[in-house]
């Protein structure tokens, strides 16, 4: 058994007029403690909507269904009553801008200490004495839990921040693009940090990013996510020599690599539209290698290798032959 | 620093001396005042300054494309505004077709704006949301007094829609930005650039909010409009990757100085800096069996308001002597140096 079970989530969001935006399609992905998992994409293809449905996070106007299980227990079945209990505690979230996660009228231990006592696990001085021993963990000085996020630097709350997600010791963390508003070299070292907690914690990691490179370097395994699905998972190592679905190929292709040779290509057109049903592969009008079914059948998650899988009817007649 | 309009930089294309680079920029500095609060006013506390740009010097030659590249707060973006005329230097020169543009006074500055366009970073920013792409373009020709007629300028729109690369141009014009993609944005406004026929591009970030999959059409774009041969671009750009694969030279900043410049492929494979060096090792590879050796330097680029005395970079070099914090190490061919043109500011090569 997985530490973490997703089987066939689905979010939509209500829009006004009676219309949905149908915003995740089915995603289905499991993960071991200490694995680090990777979740790539474009904007709008449903990455951050997946994990904030894990954490219980999405607005009222979304409505979820599918099965989340943790450790085998189910987190969406109970509602927010249940999801309470859940969060921080279980499985934590580090957002993007660290700036706006962090409250700025409170001071970073303060913040760090919260969650401690709402899950009743230290309060009070126990809590600041624990807030301190993150802080270090994370590489700030404990005796900066007194001071105010403005004070900090960009990187320092990022750093904050996650000392604040693993205050509850939870088994799962989900980070949402945490290096993207960051310098290069602060980058690399949240980046350090995050794989060096997750291999002495034994902590899961689910690093959502749009940028391959990171999670090359970072994650043992990723999903590519297209128009609210998985179009393909597996092994990164795999996904980078061996991409079976056109878009991760693509990506790949339109990502510069500091001594590449090659030429980068750009994707032609857009992701599509969620607001409406598809007829056939939602990356067909991108894509280099169409076929005739491509227009009307719905290409589904096939295994395609060693723990590897791909939705691509191209893919699927090459491996035929 | 003239009082008068500098005739020479605003001659034709046809017209420009020969030899006489695009763009000079010598020994520039740009300081700014450090905000004092009433108090600190009253009690007469010292006055600060924070050297953003604190001796930078460099070329660039029509058809080129340099990218200065560092880290938030290297005094990147200061160097474009100062260049753009947005910021006053306290000293150096900035030449464009060999006159000085430095400090000159906004009217005097405003005919060069035509031959210095600069294009952002977040074009959901910069395009006005109330106009169409048409009223978009239009506008800089209209303050530039380009094109006689509504017709003349119709005609160029299209053209320089077309230029950017959105093609056919009629199918953009009635759009408002919020119909566009992000690097339909970026296009359009690379279009309201493009339309008052610029010599200088400075491009600050231009597809750093952009998606992976256009970032390389708007590229390939900049790319290539100056090999046209016409326009130069200065990117700048924190993407060491981007700048390897599109720009001729890469100008790496630190606190306010160059601290190495060479041709982009020599600085990425024999970089001499060791701050250049650090830089390169945290670039992420995107092959996974490719496993950097990441050389993390302690913390963040520090406070350009208290330089440290020597060089710059010592606090953070891990190979940092004696004699670097004493000594400012000036941009210098290295001795051992493969390339004729590959300089680096470092007592240590």
């Amino acid at each position: 058994m997985s530490l973490l079970e997703v089987s066939n989530l689905h979010v939509w969001f209500d829009l006004p007029q009676g219309r949905q935006v149908h915003a995740v399609q089915g995603v289905s992905f499991g993960l071991d403690p200490g694995e680090r998992f990777g979740l790539v994409g474009e904007s709008g293809c449903g990455k951050t909507t997946t994990i904030l449905a894990l954490m219980g996070l999405l607005p009222p106007t979304a409505s979820v269904s599918g099965e989340v299980l943790i450790d085998g227990r189910s987190i969406l079945a109970g509602g927010e009553d249940l999801a309470r209990g859940y969060r921080w505690k279980d499985i934590a979230m580090v957002f993007q801008g660290a700036m706006n996660a962090l409250n700025p009228v409170k001071t970073v231990g303060w913040q760090i200490a919260e969650p401690m006592a709402f899950h009743g696990i230290a309060q009070g001085a126990a809590a600041r004495h624990r807030a301190g021993e993150l802080l270090e963990m994370v590489g700030i000085p404990a005796g900066a839990a007194g001071r105010y996020p403005h004070e900090f630097s960009g990187g320092m709350r990022q750093r904050a921040s996650i000392a604040m997600a693993l205050a509850c010791q939870p088994k799962i963390l989900l980070a949402d693009e945490p290096t993207t508003a960051l310098d290069v070299m602060v980058q690399a070292q949240i980046l350090d940090l995050l794989t060096r907690l997750s291999s002495e914690l034994g902590l899961a990691l689910v690093l959502v990013t749009h940028d391959l490179p990171v999670v090359a370097q970072t994650c043992g395994r990723a999903a590519v996510m297209y128009a609210g699905e998985i179009v393909e998972c597996g092994p990164m190592e795999t996904l980078f020599h061996q991409p079976r679905h056109p878009y991760t190929r693509l990506l790949f292709a339109a990502t510069p690599d500091l001594y590449g040779a090659e030429e980068v290509v750009s994707i032609p057109g857009a992701p599509p539209r969620l607001d409406r049903a598809m007829a056939g592969c939602p990356f067909r009008p991108r894509c280099d290698v169409v076929l005739d079914r491509c227009a009307d059948e719905h290409p589904l998650l096939r295994l395609v290798g060693l723990g590897h899988e791909a939705a691509c009817h191209h893919t699927e007649m090459v491996s035929a032959t | 620093m003239s009082g008068t309009v500098p005739e020479s930089a605003v001659l034709a294309a046809g017209e420009r001396a020969a030899g006489v680079p695009l763009l000079e920029v010598e020994d520039l500095v740009t300081h700014y005042p450090v905000r004092r609060g009433l108090t600190e006013r009253v009690t007469r506390q010292p006055k600060f300054w924070v050297h953003a740009v604190d001796g930078v010097s460099f070329t660039l030659a029509r058809g080129e494309m340099l990218a200065l590249v560092g880290e938030s707060g290297c005094g990147k973006t200061t160097t474009a505004q100062t260049i753009l005329g947005m910021v006053a230097p306290v000293s150096g020169a900035v030449r464009l077709n060999g006159a000085d543009i430095a400090g000159l006074p906004e009217r005097q500055m405003r005919p060069l704006r035509r031959q210095l366009q600069m294009i952002y970073q977040d074009p959901y920013e910069s395009l006005d949301p109330r106009f169409r792409v048409e009223a978009t373009v239009e506008e800089p020709m209209l303050v530039h007094g380009i094109g006689k007629s509504q017709a003349e300028r119709r005609e160029l729109i299209v053209a320089a829609l077309e230029r950017a690369g959105l093609s056919p141009a009629e199918a953009y014009v009635d759009r408002y930005p919020h119909e566009l993609s992000g690097g339909q944005r970026q296009r359009v406004a690379i279009a309201a650039s493009l339309v008052l026929g610029p010599d200088l591009l400075l491009a600050d970030e231009p597809v750093s909010m952009l998606d992976v999959s256009v970032r390389a059409g708007v590229l390939s774009l900049l790319d290539g409009l100056r090999r046209d041969g016409r326009m130069g671009i200065l990117m700048i750009t924190h993407d060491l990757s981007t700048a390897a694969h599109f720009a001729d030279r890469i100008a790496v900043m630190y606190l306010g100085r160059i601290v190495e410049h060479g041709p982009a492929r020599h600085v990425v494979r024999h970089p001499q800096h060791p701050y250049t060096k650090a830089l390169l090792s945290v670039v992420p590879a995107r092959d996974p069996r490719v496993r950097s050796a990441p050389q993390l330097l302690s913390g963040e680029t520090p406070n350009p308001v208290y330089v440290p005395p020597g060089c710059r970079f010592h606090p953070r070099c891990p190979l940092a002597e004696d004699r670097c914090r004493a000594e400012d190490p000036a941009l210098v061919l290295p001795a051992g140096s493969t390339s004729p043109s590959h300089q680096a500011a470092c007592l240590l090569v």
